[in-house]
């Protein structure tokens, strides 16, 4: 069975159907594909998984400023405040919050980073995946397996908006990052393919609406910090997809209500920085002095 | 519907900060190395609009002329690409251009040495690209296959002369597009296959009457 799974309607049933787990599926799926075996597949999964792993060993200890000199220097301070503080939420958080903005600020000084699914939107999944294994000893097998989970969730949103702020806003980009998250997390934890698929609806329902108003056009202002939230955010959603909470709406009339949320959203307001807080007083600000910086 | 694959979605590895502006100006670059086909004396790089405005926030600057070196999107040596030996080898400029009649992230390479071309792109989001213009000519090449660029005189028997050659080889033609100015004058082929073509199978190409330009262009591996 190789055919296209193009909603999370089929996804379930063919799961139930096979018996085999969402992994399983897209990997077989990607092997016929790119006409390669699964193993091929799983190692050059590995390879972005490894190459999220070194964005944020080598995020962690820099402090480098951006181009634009506007960030670049959070994730110090948050590791500084980390020393003296226990966070309220514990060694997850801290964990969580700090590689998202270890890998984040990679990206924005033109470090390696994988785009998952985005550049903008790269530090979600990885610091989630990562902090979690780390904390959970999760097997590199399971950690793979949950990449795959990610990138399927995300091929099936794609299958009906792109992920690019300029067509549906940061709801595409961070957001569908939150949805592929949770779902993973739900695979690490070893919940179910429904619960799996419930988080997806649960991430990308409180998400909706979500504008791309980046400051100077830049990947900077609000990127770096909203990676941040929106990794907890996805925590939130797989929590309570894991105790049997649904989404009223399934999930693939959610990908629907973004799509269509997508196509409201003013261009204004869809990645080319005319509007929001892009336009603010200070943005306009900002936007001066990095245009005549650089 | 064109399946998706799970290596749009957690990949690419790239240097940031941006899909569109930074590892889109890779490739774009990379692909027009390979439809230049020589090395370049000179290169001007025209950004427009969005490219032109955040371009070199996004070091989408930097990332264009790494892809004309043939450095790939993952090389960390992009970020000081302008310190680089082999930046400095060539002569490059930029300009920074608004035609709102182009995309939102198009660039033009214009390329000078024994030979002057023109190669315009467009980066159209999450780090895919899409060459639309070959010195004027419409093409539409993605780097998502092994692709044969051609640029001839339209007249009976070339396409079939072409894909005959190629069917001997064994390989298959997953797409194909062909243009003409009009009837009889000159005509671009954009010809996607399912694998690499060798050298002599190219050679053969470009010993067909009538055909002015012959490229094939590898996919784009990240």
């Amino acid at each position: 069975m190789k055919k296209n799974i193009s909603t999370f309607n089929e996804l379930l049933s063919t799961c139930g159907q096979q018996n085999k787990r969402t992994y399983e599926l897209f990997q077989e799926k990607e092997a016929f594909l790119l006409d390669i075996e699964i193993e091929k597949v799983r190692l050059k999964v590995k390879k972005s998984l490894d190459a999220m792993k070194e964005a944020i060993h080598i995020g962690l200890s820099s402090n480098e400023k951006s181009i634009s000199k506007q960030c670049g220097d959070d994730c110090e301070k948050l590791q500084k405040r980390y020393k003296s503080h226990e966070p309220l939420f514990g060694k997850l958080f801290k964990k969580i919050t700090a590689y998202a903005l270890a890998t984040i600020e990679e990206n924005l000084r033109m470090g390696k980073i994988v785009a998952c699914p985005t550049a903008g939107s790269c530090a979600i999944v990885p610091s989630v995946l990562v902090a979690i294994s780390e904390e959970l000893n999760i097997s590199e097998d399971e950690q793979i397996n949950a990449l795959i989970t990610a990138g399927a969730i995300g091929s099936i949103v794609q299958n009906k908006v792109a992920l690019a702020g300029a067509i549906a806003g940061c709801q595409a980009e961070c957001g569908v990052a939150a949805a592929m998250s949770a779902g993973a997390l739900v695979q690490i934890l070893g919940g179910s393919e429904k619960q799996m698929v419930h988080a997806v609806a649960l991430a990308l329902k409180n998400i909706l609406g979500l504008t791309c108003d980046p400051v100077a056009g830049l990947v900077e202002i609000p990127c770096v910090k909203r990676n941040v939230f929106l990794a907890i955010h996805s925590v939130t959603a797989a929590e309570l997809a894991l105790a049997d909470i649904e989404s009223k709406i399934p999930t693939d009339e959610v990908v629907d209500a973004l799509c269509q949320t997508g196509q409201l959203m003013s261009p204004m307001l869809k990645e080319s920085s005319q509007a929001g807080l892009a336009k603010t007083k200070t943005a306009l600000k900002i936007e001066q002095r990095v245009l005549n910086n650089i | 519907m064109k399946q998706s694959s799970l290596f749009d979605i957690i990949s690419p590895i790239m240097v940031g900060p941006s899909s569109s502006h930074t590892a889109g100006a890779v490739r774009l670059g990379l692909l027009s190395r390979n439809i230049y086909g020589l090395t370049p004396k000179k290169i001007t790089f025209k950004l427009y609009n969005s490219y032109a405005l955040t371009g070199r926030g996004h070091g989408t600057d930097k990332g264009l002329l790494a892809g004309v070196l043939g450095i790939p999107v993952d090389d960390t040596r992009i970020k000081n690409i302008f310190d680089l030996h082999e930046a400095n080898e060539v002569n490059y400029q930029f300009e920074f251009l608004e035609d709102f009649n182009r995309h939102p992230n198009a660039v033009d390479f214009i390329f000078e040495g024994t030979q002057k071309m023109t190669v315009s792109g467009d980066s159209v989001g999450a780090g895919n690209v899409r060459i639309t213009n070959i010195n004027n000519f419409p093409v539409d090449l993605t780097g998502e296959y092994n692709s044969l660029v051609l640029i001839y005189k339209d007249r009976l028997g070339i396409l079939s002369k072409v894909s005959g050659i190629i069917q001997t080889e064994g390989v298959n033609i997953a797409a194909m597009n062909c243009e003409r100015i009009a009837k009889g004058e000159d005509a671009s082929m954009c010809m996607s296959l399912d694998c690499a073509l060798n050298y002599s199978i190219i050679e053969k190409i470009k010993r067909i009457d009538d055909i002015y330009l012959v490229r094939h262009v590898g996919k784009l591996e990240s």
